[in-house]
């Protein structure tokens, strides 16, 4: 709104053209050099190997729950802190089908226990971006353009989520077994690859490249990148943007859900807080990656995965401040994010 | 005389000038009123919040900045005086160091976490705080040699404010004149004190430039005003006066850890109090926190009640179950951020 600063291509114009050109490709090789930085630092092969790819699986999962926020954030201009209640129903959603279909889960076949995760998915991501259909009509509507009240208002939505949360499934945290093809690891030598964190990888992946085909190569993508850009001049050429905005919440949305059935699955369990203690992840990927930015929240969210896994192992007391000392860098050296969006 | 000590910001309306005087009555002589150990701590919380809550309204009311830290703040003034009292024998000086480490390490903290994240865009600071109150806390669990860990610290205040110290043998009114009294009292008479401070601080210029920067920060800084210097001395001021009322609130329980100090349902707590009671203006703090600890207090108890009166319906009687009473509160502050955004305060005052 008001206290935008001056966009960071305005301010770098006087320095060196050489360094500015290798400078753009910074962000990039951040996650190859966070990955080799680690490697150096930990000395051994199979925790490396264990370590990069827990980071790689929470960082993945982190960016599914991160897109849709900071894609609303960048189109909408709305900090919607109600995010954390999509991930936390997601998770309960989806903990539900799978906890019904046990006959199904319980088996060592990877069709069957596909039969029971994709309708809890399913499931997850209909009734989370349902919920965050129901959001943007009801709570966020009314208070388009005041920062200030839709912070304070999506605050109140999560919290009277978080208590239906303790209203339908009780109080008690629920634990959540995983189906038995997603059970175990694969050994190669010395080293152990948890099967789970393969696919949470892959089906991170797959999103990501989804995600920037869908942006990149459709109209509708283009229709949401110009709508980033300058809401009020797509509007002026005749689209509705509005249609757009509620696209992008409820597709959010549904990713978060999407999201909260990862993590539950990674946790092993759920409670009616996980919402609220992810978004707080969340919201230093997105901070990280630049407000609106898909690509820097996917480099963000790599780099906080990697970080607290490889300090959680170098440094045990350290790896809950880590995150916060990258996202302090992070902000010093790039005040507006790693590839922040210009918006006029 | 009155109105250069409220700052000459009157309460402009006749039944909230009412309200005022009753809870400013009803605290002053709560020993005697509601006697009691239950009641008096009611009296000792609710002061103890209004000056919490006050010194969040500087912030969210005044500047329009949103702070997840408050509680970070007040758990770290309560902290220092609970590592000191509980590392060395209980003393006056013990209390005050404790008091003025908690003070300088907030009002430090705040100054550095404002300097980054206000410079870029205030809305950062939300979420930056967010993410700094929840560090912090699971630091504060972390460091079980310190801070006692999950568990928390209990120890000894100076002789003077405990129960064991008896000022005069007489017993006015049937109450006691012990050091359980005298320690109210030190709450109640600095609560007082840090509120008038804050009034004092919202009625000055400088509260003016910050309910400038609030209404259009873009046009307080083409004026001459440099936005982020003083949002940046609005967060140091609220945190240091956060700090000051967790000390206190350490003295009167004697006791702190993390789910007293530092938990964020007490953020929580914070938020509802001032939405409620009326941002934007200090005594909606003393409104908010006022009703707000009642009901806790004594509302629960009525669901309670409602509940099992209920008996086998299907679903209602979980409705009013005491242990969901955020909901209804978390509805509550949704209807009052769109209808009555400057709470009850804001309403008494139009309705004059």
């Amino acid at each position: 709104m008001t206290d935008r600063t001056a966009s960071p291509n305005e301010t770098a114009v006087s320095s060196a053209p050489l360094i500015e050109r290798i400078g753009v490709w910074i962000p990039f090789v951040l996650v190859p050099l966070f990955v080799i930085v680690g490697y150096a630092l930990i000395g051994s092969v199979p925790a490396w190997a264990t370590l990069t790819l827990a980071g790689l699986a929470m960082g993945m999962m982190i960016f599914v729950m991160a897109s849709g926020l900071t894609l609303v954030f960048g189109l909408m201009d709305i900090l919607n802190f109600g995010h954390g209640a999509f991930i936390s129903i997601g998770a309960f959603v989806g903990a539900t089908v799978l906890l019904q279909a046990t006959s199904l889960t319980g088996v060592d076949s990877t069709l069957l226990n596909l039969g029971a995760v994709l309708p809890a998915i399913l499931a997850a991501m209909l009734v989370a971006g349902g919920l965050g259909y129901f959001f943007e009509r009801v709570i966020v509507r009314p208070v388009y353009g005041a920062h200030l009240k839709q912070i304070l208002v999506t605050m109140g939505g999560l919290i009277v989520a978080e208590e239906l949360i303790r209203l339908i499934w009780g109080p008690n945290e629920i634990p959540l077994p995983r189906p038995e093809a997603l059970k175990g690891a694969w050994i190669f030598g010395t080293v152990a690859i948890e099967k789970y964190r393969v696919y949470a990888v892959v089906l991170g992946l797959a999103i990501f490249a989804a995600l920037v085909w869908v942006l990149g190569r459709t109209r509708i993508g283009l229709l949401i990148r110009a709508g980033v850009e300058n809401g009020e001049m797509v509007e002026a050429l005749g689209y509705r943007i509005r249609l757009v905005f509620i696209l992008v919440f409820v597709a959010g949305s549904a990713l978060a859900g999407l999201g909260g059935v990862m993590w539950g699955l990674y946790e092993q369990i759920i409670t009616a807080t996980m919402g609220l203690d992810i978004l707080v992840l969340v919201f230093i990927v997105v901070i990280i990656g630049g407000l609106g930015s898909v690509q820097g929240c996917f480099i963000g969210a790599l780099l906080v995965g990697l970080m607290a896994n490889y300090t959680g192992y170098l440094v045990p007391k350290l790896a809950l401040g880590s995150n916060i000392l990258l996202m302090v860098a992070v902000l010093m050296w790039r005040p507006q994010g790693l590839l922040p969006v210009n918006k006029q | 005389m009155l109105t250069s000590l409220l700052s000459g910001d009157l309460p402009r309306s006749r039944v909230l000038t009412w309200i005022l005087l009753a809870i400013l009555v009803g605290l002053a002589f709560a020993p005697f009123l509601f006697p009691g150990t239950r009641s008096l701590n009611t009296a000792a919380t609710i002061c103890i919040f209004i000056v919490l809550v006050a010194s969040y309204d500087l912030l969210l009311g005044y500047t329009g900045v949103v702070s997840f830290a408050h509680t970070m703040f007040y758990g770290i003034g309560a902290y220092g005086v609970a590592i000191v009292l509980d590392l060395w024998p209980a003393s006056w000086s013990g209390v005050l160091l404790g008091t003025l480490a908690g003070l300088a390490v907030s009002v430090a903290l705040a100054f550095v976490i404002a300097l980054f994240s206000l410079r870029v865009r205030a809305i950062f600071f939300a979420m930056v705080t967010l993410a700094v109150a929840s560090a912090f806390m699971i630091l504060a669990s972390q460091l079980p040699e310190l801070t006692g860990g999950e568990d928390g610290l209990s120890y000894r205040v100076p002789r003077e404010l405990g129960p064991a110290f008896k000022l005069i043998e007489a017993r006015p009114f049937d109450v006691k004149i012990d050091g359980r009294l005298l320690n109210y009292y030190l709450v109640f008479f600095s609560s007082a004190g840090l509120f008038l401070l804050l009034l004092r601080f919202v009625n000055a210029p400088f509260g003016r430039v910050l309910q400038a920067i609030r209404e259009n920060a873009f046009r307080a800084e083409a004026i001459g005003y440099r936005t982020v210097i003083y949002r940046t001395i609005a967060v140091c001021l609220s945190a240091g006066v956060a700090s000051l009322a967790g000390s206190l609130m350490a003295i009167w329980l004697k006791y702190t850890g993390p789910d007293t100090t530092l938990s964020l349902g007490i953020m929580i707590d914070i938020l509802l109090m001032l939405v409620i009671g009326g941002m934007g203006s200090i005594y909606g703090a003393v409104l908010g926190a006022t009703i707000f600890i009642l009901a806790r207090n004594y509302l629960q108890d009525l669901m309670g009640i409602a509940s099992s009166a209920l008996g086998d319906l299907p679903l209602l009687p979980h409705l009013v179950d005491p242990d969901r009473w955020l909901l209804w509160l978390g509805v509550l502050f949704i209807l009052s951020v769109y209808f009555f955004p400057s709470g009850i305060v804001g309403r008494l005052r139009a309705g004059r």
